[in-house]
Order: C-alpha cells, then structure tokens, then sequence
C-alpha cells in the first residue's frame, strides 16, 4: 500500500466516524457538498487531520482540495516534505 | 447568462434576510444626533453597535482641529502618500503614534483594512509563513491572500496549537509572522498574549498584534492589550485604526525595526492610494492627545460595558467570555436573531446583527458596542428592551419560571 493510499485510508475512516457522514465514503467524495458541512465545519475537520498526521495545511493548499482524494494527495506531498 | 449569476446563492439568502424586515445591511441615519443617540426613519434610536468607544466623534476639540485643518490645507490630499499626499500633519500624526507607543517608527494607512492588507502582504514574502488566528478579522486574511508568504490557522486562542504549528516548520527555512487581535471583534475576547508571546520567543518568531478595538480601551496608557498584558517589547508590530476609539477614519502600522521605514517604498496598498485628507489627520491627532491625558474616558467606558455585561448575564443571555465593550449575545438560531434584531430595531435600539459564517462556533450573534458616551439610563433602556424581546421570543426564560429555581 503506497504512502497516499493508507492516508486516505484513514481520512476516509475519520469522516465516516462524522454524524452527518454519508453511508458511501470514497476518495471521490467532495468534503464541503457530500458531507453537508460549510466553512467553518470543514476548517474544524481540516484541522483534526492536521493534528492526526502532524501537519499543517496553508490555506493556498486547503484551497484547492475538494475531494478526498485532493486531501489525501496534499497531506502526503506534506508529510514527505 | 451574466457575469453576477455566481451571486444567485447569495442572492437568495440575502433576500431571505430582507423579507423578514429590515435590512441589517443598509440601516440608515438620516441624523446622527450625538455619539449615542441617532434618527432613522424619524425614530429616535440609541446607537450601541457603533465602535465609538470613547465616544470622540463629536469631541469638540477634535471638531475645532478638524474645522481649522478643512479650511487651512483644503477638503483633501488628491494624491498617495509617495507623491503629493504628505503634508506636515501627516507625518507629525507619525510622529506622535511612533511616540505614543515608545516605537521608532509609524506608518499611516488610508484605513484600517488597508493597514493590514499592506503590512502582512508586505512584510511575509515568498518563502515566509505567517500564522493567524482562525477566529481573524477579514483584512487580516485579504492581506494574507494579497500577498506571497504560506498561511497557516491555528485555533483561536490557542497558543498549544500555534506552538504546534510552529514546532512542524521547525526545519523550514524563512521569518515566521503571528497574528492575533487585542480584542476579537466578534465575542470581545482578548489574545492570551503573555502566552502567544512567550511561543513567539521560544520560535523566534515574529509578533503583530491588530489592536483595532483594544487601542484606547485597554492598558493604563490605552496602548491597547500589548500594554495591558506587559509584552510590548515582545510586539514587533502593533496594526490599528482611526475609525473606532478614536472617532474618524484612517489606519496605521507601528514598529521598532530598524528599516521599517522601507515599506514606504515597497507596501503598494500605501502607496497607490489617496492619503487622509487634513481633517481627519487633524482630528486624529486632538484624539490621541485626549486618549493619552483622559483616562476617565476608559474609567467610563469599561463601567458602561460591565453594566451592559452584568445586566445581561442576570437576565440569563449568554454572552461573550468577558466583560468588554463588545458584548455579543448568542442567539440560538438566525431566524431568532434576525426577529431579535428587528424588533430591538422597533424598539429604538441599534447594534450589529451577526450571522455565521462570519461568526465564531457558528451561532448567530447579537454584537453591541459600548461607548463612554452612554448614559447608564441608555444602557439600563438597551437591557430592559433586549430583555422583554428575549423573553418573548423564548431566548430566555420569563422572571416567573426562573424565580423558582
Ligand atoms: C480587527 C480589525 N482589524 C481591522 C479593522 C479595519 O479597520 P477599518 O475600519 O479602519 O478599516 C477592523 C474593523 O473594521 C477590525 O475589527
């Protein structure tokens, strides 16, 4: 399993532990529209998975991210910094 | 198809908003009577979500200074500060901020968003992180969009996690800049600053405090929360504005770096703008010397606010964390908060209605400002009529049940 796969892994693990998780959770899943939350619920989400992989997201970044996918990609790319 | 079709969404919510009554977005004074009290559609109304905090905008001093300076120097400056926009005024107003605070340098900005965007998008260049509070006012993060540093949130008021943050860059190369408000414009929550400072010390880290709503209102001097709390020598930067405690318009930076006078000629939102016109240079300058003589005023000011304060918790709304002379009531749903603004609206009373996203914890908030201008009877008239509108739109228990407990 390759570095980006288990991170996503566990975000996909992460979000489905959220109440208002939808019952289907994949890389393609877009974190704001799929999971009902606004802005400043994904900044609280954003954050926990900060703190679970030890990084920080700039909000240039945290821009361009919609899916799972995107988040796991820019968590990866961060972690092997 | 048009270019504003993107604004459907928001268009919408905006029309919901108006169809409930008024529009909390173009309230207008038809006459604004004093620094309290103020006509609209004839109604007399007192002003409590104004930002006037010391009450200065109809200071008889600062008026005279602003008269005489309208007509010695002219009705404005038509030109930025690098061209024809310095007048003698101008650069003594630096002067006297740069003394005011113990720093050797002050720069003037046009207003108090423009002194953040200029400064943080100056100051952090490519290659640089700032680090701000999530709970941040908009000019902090348009200033941060505006320029080329990475930006990182940390959790508000939370110096473990700004550390945190700080601790992951530890092998990254550049400055690292942290940014926090004296008092948040939202909740009227401090910075724990002694905290943040000793984080910016152990990280060698960069300082600036946005003492927008804390200049004049806080510290024995009024030097806002950096003097309130004893690090002002750990602030390498202190950002305010003219338009609050100080009663007109206008922005500026402060620092004790020895070449910060360079970003004259390197920060474009204080380049490529028109200066302050003389008046309002004119009065500013009347108010800083009556910030700086009349603590009174303050004395004033914080009794007013822990009226509203006190008032408020005894009738059992929750407010902000602390007595300060912003005092947001939280409202329990936008629908409540709107009927609720409305009808202190009715009522003859003005503050700011605040709805998420723009608030902090997503509840929606009812935000007063108090002055040193209210008169204890205004502020008692504000707590009866929030009172009597909590209690029949259910944000609060009526007096009867809550004897029984
Ligand atoms: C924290 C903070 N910074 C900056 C500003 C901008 O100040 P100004 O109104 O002078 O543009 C405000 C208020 O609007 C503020 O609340």
């Amino acid at each position: 399993m390759n570095a980006q796969h288990q991170v996503a892994e566990i975000i996909v693990e992460m979000i489905s532990s959220l109440p208002q998780a939808p019952r289907e959770v994949s890389l393609d899943t877009n974190i704001a529209r799929d999971l009902g939350l606004d802005s400043l619920a994904v900044m609280n989400f954003v954050m926990a998975i900060e703190d679970r992989f030890d990084v920080s997201v700039p909000m240039d970044k945290l821009a361009e991210v919609e899916t799972i996918r995107d988040l796991a990609d820019v968590i990866t790319d961060l972690k092997g910094r | 198809m048009s270019i504003l079709n993107k604004f459907k969404p928001l268009q919408a919510s905006y029309d919901a908003l108006r169809a409930a009554g008024g529009d909390p977005f173009s309230v207008c004074f038809d006459e604004v009577l004093s620094p309290s009290e103020a006509l609209s559609k004839g109604k007399r109304m007192i002003l409590l979500g104004t930002n006037n905090y010391l009450g200065l905008t109809f200071d008889p001093a600062s008026i005279d200074k602003a008269v005489e300076a309208v007509r010695a120097a002219g009705t404005g400056t038509t030109g930025s500060r690098i061209a024809n926009g310095t007048y003698g005024d101008h650069a003594e107003l630096e002067r006297r901020l740069a003394t005011f605070y113990g720093r050797r340098s002050a720069m003037l900005f046009s207003t108090g968003y423009q002194a953040n965007l200029g400064i943080l998008s100056t100051i952090a260049g490519r290659g640089d992180h700032i680090l701000i509070d999530a709970d941040s006012h908009a000019s902090i993060y348009d200033g941060c969009r505006l320029g080329h540093a990475e930006v990182i949130r940390f959790r508000h008021n939370d110096p473990k996690d700004l550390a945190r943050r700080l601790r992951r860059l530890r092998d990254v190369p550049g400055d690292r800049l942290i940014v926090v408000e004296g008092i948040y414009s939202m909740l009227g929550d401090t910075a724990p600053l002694k905290e943040i400072a000793a984080v910016k010390r152990d990280w060698g880290a960069y300082l600036l405090v946005d003492e927008a709503h804390s200049m004049g209102v806080l510290g024995s001097g009024g030097r806002g929360l950096s003097q309130a709390t004893g690090v002002e020598d750990d602030v390498d930067f202190i950002v305010g504005t003219f338009s609050k405690s100080l009663g007109a318009v206008g922005g500026f930076c402060v620092s004790n770096l020895p070449d910060f006078d360079v970003l004259r000629v390197a920060c474009r939102p204080y380049m490529f703008t028109a200066s302050l016109p003389p008046s309002v240079v004119a009065s500013v300058l009347q108010a800083l010397t009556r910030i700086e003589s009349d603590s009174a005023l303050r004395d004033r000011l914080h009794m007013n606010a822990n009226r509203l304060y006190d008032g408020l918790t005894a009738e059992g709304f929750i407010l902000g964390p602390q007595p300060n002379p912003i005092v947001s009531i939280r409202m329990p749903s936008t629908e409540i908060a709107i009927a609720f603004w409305n009808a202190l609206l009715d009522a003859g009373i003005y503050l700011n209605l605040a709805l998420p996203p723009a608030t902090p914890d997503n509840y929606p908030l009812l935000r007063s400002s108090v002055s040193a201008a209210h008169r204890p009877d205004q502020i008692d008239e504000a707590i009866s009529a929030i009172t009597s509108i909590g209690q029949s739109l259910g944000v609060i228990e009526p007096p009867a049940r809550r004897a029984v407990r």
